[in-house]
């Protein structure tokens, strides 16, 4: 075993193996120009299969109502909400990774920054459609969410939380989107450039808008993207901060606490980076990406997730704290409920999942493993979607009237569409994969070693 | 293709320090239209081209503060002016919760506009048709090399001079680049058919979508279900019935709770004799009563009871409430008449209510001391 000591000081080059600007060109490029390979199609006929069951079972659920769900008094929110917020806690990993880490200077964000986003819009996508299909009839869905002038002479309201959501919710989709596609404008150009298909050329064209790398244009877009960063950082912050009020302001035992907007952030990033993870680890695989996604960009992403989950587990303690110092008989019920009454499975679950196992990473040598920081950003999830669980369910299945109690179980249409949400997500990066650079081009050959001048 | 027409010279350099000498020379050199071409934004090519700050920010500030305003200032009317409402006992104007909206607002108009700014106004995108596309030179640039570029309408251009002075820079190499004459020479005109058959399409497409989703597809079940649920409807027939109506009529001798049947039926002097108008004759009461009157009553008795019915001889004309006889009535006895009609006249007992029906009563008797006025009310 060697003995040498790592010098923290030097920030380890972003890219490995010296590569030129152009294999870069080659390596982003390669999936796109190829053909799909045999690993390729099976996992999207996986990923189909899955996306199918969903449909199914929303359409099911359109033809009957909501009555296919397990929901019922007391427990009107179930599984819906519940994938809501795992859905968009997800999403945050990758405005974080696109926005914080590129005010922050993290040169190692570019290597992962275009991964990131795309998963944010996908997991923003999937978080939408629990939203919408728990209202049993979304096509009517418009109606009452969006104010507009109507006959009746009445606006939504505008001082609701669920409100506030669907404005978050929908912001954050937009400037995300917008994020991602500015980014993806200089790479558009470079694909263009490089295909030799002609229809492909015609897609990149327009898409690229006619970008032509001058520096006029990149004067105003540097400027542009910092606007953006700034921006998506407080909205990324504000979306989790408002989903959690959707609990917060409420007046349920366990809902009704001023930690929720910090503790719902740190949750959300601490899933999302474990997802990111995750598929980074399969999609550098796939695509001989090692050189670009780097061990180091790993071993920091498992650095965030161990922070983060810290924070989730001080939330915890905090919330147990809190419940017996404020001297509320209901309050300290329900977290004693939670960890011992019928939902204590879930309960322990997720503290295994979400505090005790990440805990590992503060082995250098787990940080650095691929194998078990794949299980453990697997552990991660089942932990944080454990955790919304036990959030949405213990606090209503035992409310303030004992007479009204219920057990909640989900049924198989619940399940099926959670099924579906995983599919349609894990569908649409296998498509990503396939037809955009999943590596910024741009901003990786900007860190290239000789990329930038020497200052003289 | 006999004469090109040069769009400019370029340059194009294997490294990051050669574009940025190569950048600082061109400007020294005195040339304003130029401009440097690379793969990625290089540190310091800013200053090399001595290019000014970016005036994105003041738009994206202009629009945040904007939407911000405009959205609180929204959401304030809303609350405050068009549809005020107490929510949880607060005050109409309860500014902290419209933050978090105005927030998400500020920050989308803010975002939306900066990009659309940047990619319409600064770039003036899209623009496929630029001399330098499809070119080697946009090739190289896009992919690992930097390249400047001399425009052939700056003032002080000569393509001898430019091609000299980029030579002297030990660029890798310096080619003209033309303008494209198929790019020239191409115009487009609104009224292209092929532009008009494609709006033409477009507008029908929508159009038609729109109809099949808003007339057809939303009557369709599951879509439907709204409107069409398992149930009777009041005006509804069925067969469980022999009457086939759906909405039962109440069984014989039903009271409704609060209500005394009317117990002079077909009791004319009775009902003068026992019933009293229990309703003061104020302002109000008598402006109701005016109301009612020019509803139910006008069209017969005309606009001032005088028996001038508005339908001119096609029924029989009502005799005027001026008569003798009617004033000489107790209030009692007018009732009697609207709650259950007379001669031709028919019951209103169903579309007056009681009280309204005093309210007339005592109309009627102001509309009769005002053609019967007395010495003492005209002075």
């Amino acid at each position: 075993m060697s003995t040498s000591v790592i010098d923290y000081s030097i920030e380890p080059p972003s890219v490995t193996g010296n590569p030129s600007a152009v294999s870069i060109d080659h390596s982003v490029s390669a999936p796109l120009d190829r053909k799909p390979s045999r690993g390729w199609w099976i996992g999207i006929s996986i990923t189909g299969t899955m996306l199918a069951i969903g449909i199914g079972c929303i359409s099911w659920l359109f033809w009957k109502g909501t009555g296919v769900w397990g929901v019922n008094q007391p427990v009107g929110w179930g599984f819906a909400i519940v994938n809501f917020v795992f859905w968009v806690g997800i999403g945050h990993a990758g405005t974080l990774i696109s926005a914080i880490l590129f005010l922050l200077r993290q040169r190692w964000r570019t290597g992962i920054a275009r991964f990131a986003e795309a998963m944010t819009i996908f997991a923003v996508i999937c978080a939408l459609i629990f939203p919408l299909i728990h209202t049993g009839r979304p096509w009517l869905a418009a109606v009452y969410l969006l104010p507009y002038p109507n006959q009746h002479g009445v606006w939504v309201n505008f001082t609701s939380p669920l409100l506030w959501d669907v404005f978050a919710v929908s912001t954050y989709f937009t400037v995300s989107f917008v994020f991602w596609y500015v980014g993806l404008i200089p790479d558009f150009a470079t694909l263009r450039d490089h295909t030799a298909s002609k229809v492909k050329k015609v897609i990149y064209s327009t898409l690229s808008l006619g970008w032509r790398h001058s520096n006029r244009h990149w004067q105003h877009y540097e400027k542009a993207y910092l606007i953006l960063a700034g921006f998506s950082t407080p909205l990324v912050l504000s979306v989790h901060t408002i989903v959690s009020f959707d609990f917060a302001v409420s007046v349920i035992p366990g809902w009704h606490t001023t930690i929720f907007p910090p503790y719902f952030v740190a949750g959300a990033v601490f899933s999302g980076f474990a997802m990111v993870q995750n598929v980074l680890i399969v999609t550098r695989r796939f695509f001989n990406l090692e050189h670009i996604i780097t061990v180091d960009h790993l071993d920091n992403m498992n650095k965030v997730i161990l922070l983060t989950g810290s924070m989730v587990g001080y939330a915890y303690g905090m919330e147990f704290f809190i419940a017996w110092y404020g001297g509320n008989p209901l309050e300290s019920f329900v977290f004693l409920n939670r960890a011992m009454g019928p939902y204590a499975w879930a309960y322990w679950t997720m503290v295994t999942c979400n505090v005790v196992l990440p805990q590992l990473f503060w082995f250098r040598k787990i940080r650095r493993n691929i194998v078990v920081m794949f299980i453990l950003g697997i552990t991660v999830n089942i932990g944080m979607w454990f955790e919304r669980f036990v959030i949405v369910v213990t606090s209503l299945s035992r409310d303030f009237l004992p007479s009204s109690w219920h057990h909640y179980a989900p049924t198989l249409n619940d399940i099926g569409v959670l099924i579906g949400s995983f599919g349609l997500f894990f569908t649409l990066v296998l498509l990503f994969v396939r037809v955009l650079p999943v590596v910024s081009i741009s901003e990786v050959k900007a860190t290239l070693p000789g990329g930038q001048p020497n200052h003289h | 293709m006999d004469k090109k027409i040069l769009y400019s010279i370029t340059a194009l350099f294997d490294t990051p320090d050669g574009i940025i000498h190569a950048a600082e020379e061109v400007r020294r050199a005195g040339y304003k239209k130029y401009d440097v071409h690379t793969p990625y934004p290089m540190h310091g090519m800013n200053d090399a081209m001595d290019l000014k700050d970016s005036k994105l920010g003041f738009i994206t500030l202009a629009a945040g503060l904007l939407g911000g305003a405009g959205i609180f200032g929204f959401v304030t009317w809303v609350f405050v002016k068009d549809y005020p409402n107490v929510i949880g006992g607060k005050p109409y104007f309860s500014w902290p919760a419209f933050v978090p909206i105005t927030f998400e607002i500020t920050v989308l108009s803010a975002v939306l506009v900066t990009v659309g700014a940047l990619i319409a106004f600064f770039f003036k995108f899209p623009n496929n048709s630029h001399p330098l596309h499809d070119t080697l030179y946009m090739k190289s640039v896009s992919s690992d090399k930097f390249g400047i570029s001399i425009q052939a309408d700056d003032p002080m251009f000569d393509e001898e001079k430019a091609t000299a002075l980029l030579q002297t820079l030990h660029a890798q190499s310096v080619q003209p680049v033309y303008y494209d004459e198929e790019e020239l020479t191409r115009s487009w005109s609104t009224f292209d058919p092929k532009f008009l058959l494609l709006l033409a399409g477009v507008a029908i497409i929508v159009s038609g979508a729109t109809y099949v989703t808003m007339n057809i597809l939303l009557y369709l079940p599951p879509f439907d279900w709204m409107s069409n649920q398992n149930k009777f409807k009041p005006q509804s027939t069925t067969e469980q019935y022999s009457d086939l109506r759906m909405m039962r009529p109440s069984v014989e001798g039903t009271v409704a709770r609060g209500f005394m049947p009317y117990p002079y039926h077909g009791n004319p002097d009775a009902a003068g004799k026992n019933l009293v108008n229990p309703l003061p004759a104020s302002k109000g009461v008598i402006e109701i009563g005016r109301t009612k009157f020019l509803t139910f009553c006008s069209p017969c008795h005309g606009n001032f009871a005088r028996g001038d019915s508005r339908l001119r001889g096609q029924f029989p004309n009502p005799p005027t409430l001026h008569s003798d006889k009617v004033r000489n009535w107790p209030d009692g006895n007018i009732y009697h008449v609207i709650t259950e009609g007379q001669n031709i006249m028919p019951s209103y007992a169903s579309q007056i209510t009681r009280d309204e029906r005093w309210a007339i009563v005592h109309y009627v008797r102001t509309l009769q001391r005002a053609f019967n006025a007395k010495e003492s009310d005209q002075q």
